[in-house]
């Protein structure tokens, strides 16, 4: 599995989960509509006006790759903060550093979180400041996230099974359901 | 044997089962549900045809999205409103123990679990809601999940988990007056940082933690996900065993006689190893309070704020409006929040009535007293704390979650500075604009009478 996108560079630390999705958003009952407001106060001024500033408003950045600060997605348990990034068309977040929940709560819906050096995400950052083109590749079957035509290429960690799940869209819910008769008898020799 | 963790113990007692290069499967023993992070889990299940595997095993009570305000007239709010009623219709049609709106135990779930003994040492709780690290200060293994994860408990019961690593914070000494425990998890998550914990599970140890009342326990293990940790815990002993004793879903008699003594098995092994341990002494710990937008950007009372050239704190302390180098005392503040599954709990409301007892808030402050639970509320009314907040000008309102993430109507209005006992003082947290300022009960209680931060430690004698 392999994507190859432009990325938008997010050069900011502690992107946390409120940030991600404001809690007034939080009151949907389904998993719709929660990309239209991603990065909701950073998108938007005050007076409901899109900021120009803020980088995804930058019309020359674009694309399913978001590059963003060390210690990404800290905060809240909330899966809207993933819900949202996807319902955005981002398929990967590249960080130095992600928060415990988040990723999991990303791995779980299909997006995936690259775990990278602190040199690495420096350069990648640069590289795409000054060039919005910049193409990356990340291939989750080999573990890679590079820059094309470049030498600028780093490997990943995934855990075993949740790159088996991501490459076979296998669900953790169906794994556990097909181990009912063991969690059963865990449940009638339980020691505590 | 190998000397074993408070953590490993009950760890490891609940394995069901591990894959190869994978994963472990984890039994969960209570799983906590509330209107924000479970409809999305039910839909799932219900999509699938899965019906909800262990539903005695669940308790739902609703305190996100609630109103603090006329709790027995219909939800204002219609979105809200929806997630109230679906809340209830799903807990109903799978026969899932409900406390909603009004019921006696409602409350904040991370206060309403523990007072009514569901929460318990040795057991694993699992809840959407990353403060589930609260009920760890019962010696149980509890943490927050995302809403995949919420689908995966009502299906079976069990998380797909790799077992974190294991950190333990040591804090020895004797605090000194004035200083509560929410001043201590401040303090270490202001050495320590908001990432340090993020792939372990926190043990709390030392002498500080043993002489910590249940409540006090429960602030500082509140807030272990602020320093990134999954969850925090604290070894079970006598003053565990005597809150737990008789409540409502506690086991009784002799079943709680023979739980006793299995907790009594559970604290960590003299010589255990842990991968991280870190050691603080008490006597350096004073009141605390934040200036940034994580809640590692704390200082002591009487301290500035630190000078770092750094685009990320430039950037917080431009949204707090506030100058490197600069003291906290004097800041006038028109807001103060008192509430939080940190800090909602009878005793914060008592430490703040002692102080405000004979005094009057000041003119320009608006004050919220948000109880955890209608337990605690009822208990403020019993207690005669009510009287001391009505006549002091604090507004005494009804359970929930409330100003701590601004859901509902309590939001502190943009620009305003808001000193709250919650959690989290990220941007916008308490309400678009809004700059929060996380601090204990006592300095949010003098923030409140002064109109103005003060240097509570020269107030206490
Ligand atoms: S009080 Fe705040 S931190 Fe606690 S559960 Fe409610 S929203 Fe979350």
């Amino acid at each position: 599995m392999t994507l190859r996108s432009t990325a938008i560079p997010l050069n900011i630390e502690n992107v946390d989960t409120d940030q991600i999705i404001p809690a007034r958003f939080l009151k949907a009952t389904d998993k719709k509509g929660f990309g239209d407001n991603v990065f909701r106060d950073w998108r938007y001024n005050k007076d409901g006006k899109e900021n120009s500033e803020f980088i995804l408003n930058k019309p020359e950045y674009s694309g399913s790759i978001l590059v963003a600060g060390n210690n990404f997605g800290c905060g809240s348990s909330r899966e809207h903060a993933a819900w949202a990034i996807v319902g955005y068309g981002f398929k990967v977040v590249v960080s130095s550093f992600f928060a415990d929940i988040f990723k999991g709560n990303a791995l779980n819906n299909g997006l995936l979180p690259v775990q990278v050096s602190e040199r690495f995400l420096s350069d990648l950052m640069q590289r795409i400041a000054s060039n919005p083109q910049t193409v990356l590749e990340v291939d989750l079957q080999k573990q890679t996230i590079s820059v094309v035509n470049s030498d600028l290429s780093e490997h990943f960690e995934i855990d075993a099974y949740k790159k088996t799940c991501m490459i076979n869209g296998y669900d953790d819910i169906d794994y556990l359901i097909n181990n009912k008769e063991l969690i059963e008898a865990f449940e009638a020799q339980k020691i505590y | 044997m190998s000397k074993r963790t408070l953590f490993d113990k009950v760890w490891d007692s609940h394995v069901v089962s591990t894959i190869e290069n994978g994963p472990q499967i984890l039994y969960i023993d209570k799983h906590l549900i509330h209107e924000v992070t479970s409809p999305q889990a039910f839909n799932e299940l219900e999509d699938r045809g899965i019906p909800i595997f262990r539903p005695d095993q669940i308790v739902a009570t609703a305190d996100h999205n609630t109103p603090t305000l006329n709790q027995d007239q219909p939800v204002k709010d219609a979105l809200s409103r929806k997630q109230l009623e679906q809340l209830s219709e799903n807990c109903q049609k799978n026969n899932i123990t409900l406390f909603e709106l009004g019921h006696e135990y409602n409350g904040i779930v991370h206060v309403m679990a523990p007072e009514l003994g569901v929460t318990q040492p040795g057991i694993t709780m699992v809840c959407g809601d990353s403060h589930t690290s609260t009920h760890g200060a019962f010696g149980a293994i509890a943490f927050g999940i995302g809403t995949s994860q919420v689908a995966q408990v009502f299906a079976s019961q069990c998380l797909l988990l790799t077992k974190p690593k294991s950190l333990r914070v040591n804090v020895n000494g004797k605090l000194q007056k004035g200083v509560l425990p929410k001043d201590v998890i401040l303090y270490i998550i202001s050495k320590l940082g908001t990432n340090s914990g993020t792939g372990y599970f926190c043990e709390y140890a030392g002498n500080v933690f043993e002489d910590m009342s249940m409540e006090g326990r429960m602030t500082v293990c509140n807030m272990s996900i602020e320093m990134g940790a999954r969850g925090g815990m604290i070894a079970p002993d006598e003053t565990t065993f005597e809150y737990v004793k008789g409540r409502e879903f506690a086991p009784k008699g002799e079943a709680f006689e023979e739980k006793v003594a299995y907790w009594k098995t559970l604290p960590t092994d003299e010589g255990a190893v842990f991968d991280k341990e870190y050691h603080f002494n008490a006597e350096d710990i004073e009141p605390m309070v934040t200036y940034g937008t994580n809640p590692g950007m704390g200082i002591k009372i009487s301290e500035t704020i630190p000078v770092e050239d750094n685009p990320s704190f430039k950037k917080s302390l431009a949204y707090m409006n506030f100058e490197a180098g600069e003291s906290l005392i004097n800041k006038p503040i028109n807001f103060v929040f008192i509430g939080s599954c940190t800090n909602s709990r009878i005793e914060d409301f008592r430490v703040a009535a002692d102080f405000i007892k004979g005094k009057k808030k000041a003119d320009n402050v608006t004050a919220w007293l948000v109880p955890g639970s209608k337990q605690v509320e009822a208990q403020i009314i019993e207690e005669g704390l009510k009287t001391v907040f009505d006549e002091a000008g604090f507004e005494l309102r009804q359970p929930g979650c409330s100003a701590c993430l601004a859901m509902n109507d309590d939001k502190i209005p943009q620009g305003e500075y808001c000193v709250s006992t919650s959690n989290r003082n990220f941007e916008g947290r308490q309400g678009q604009g809004s700059r929060t300022i996380l601090a204990s009960p006592l300095v949010a209680a003098a923030t409140a009478v002064e109109g103005k931060i003060i240097d509570i430690t020269k107030h206490l004698n």
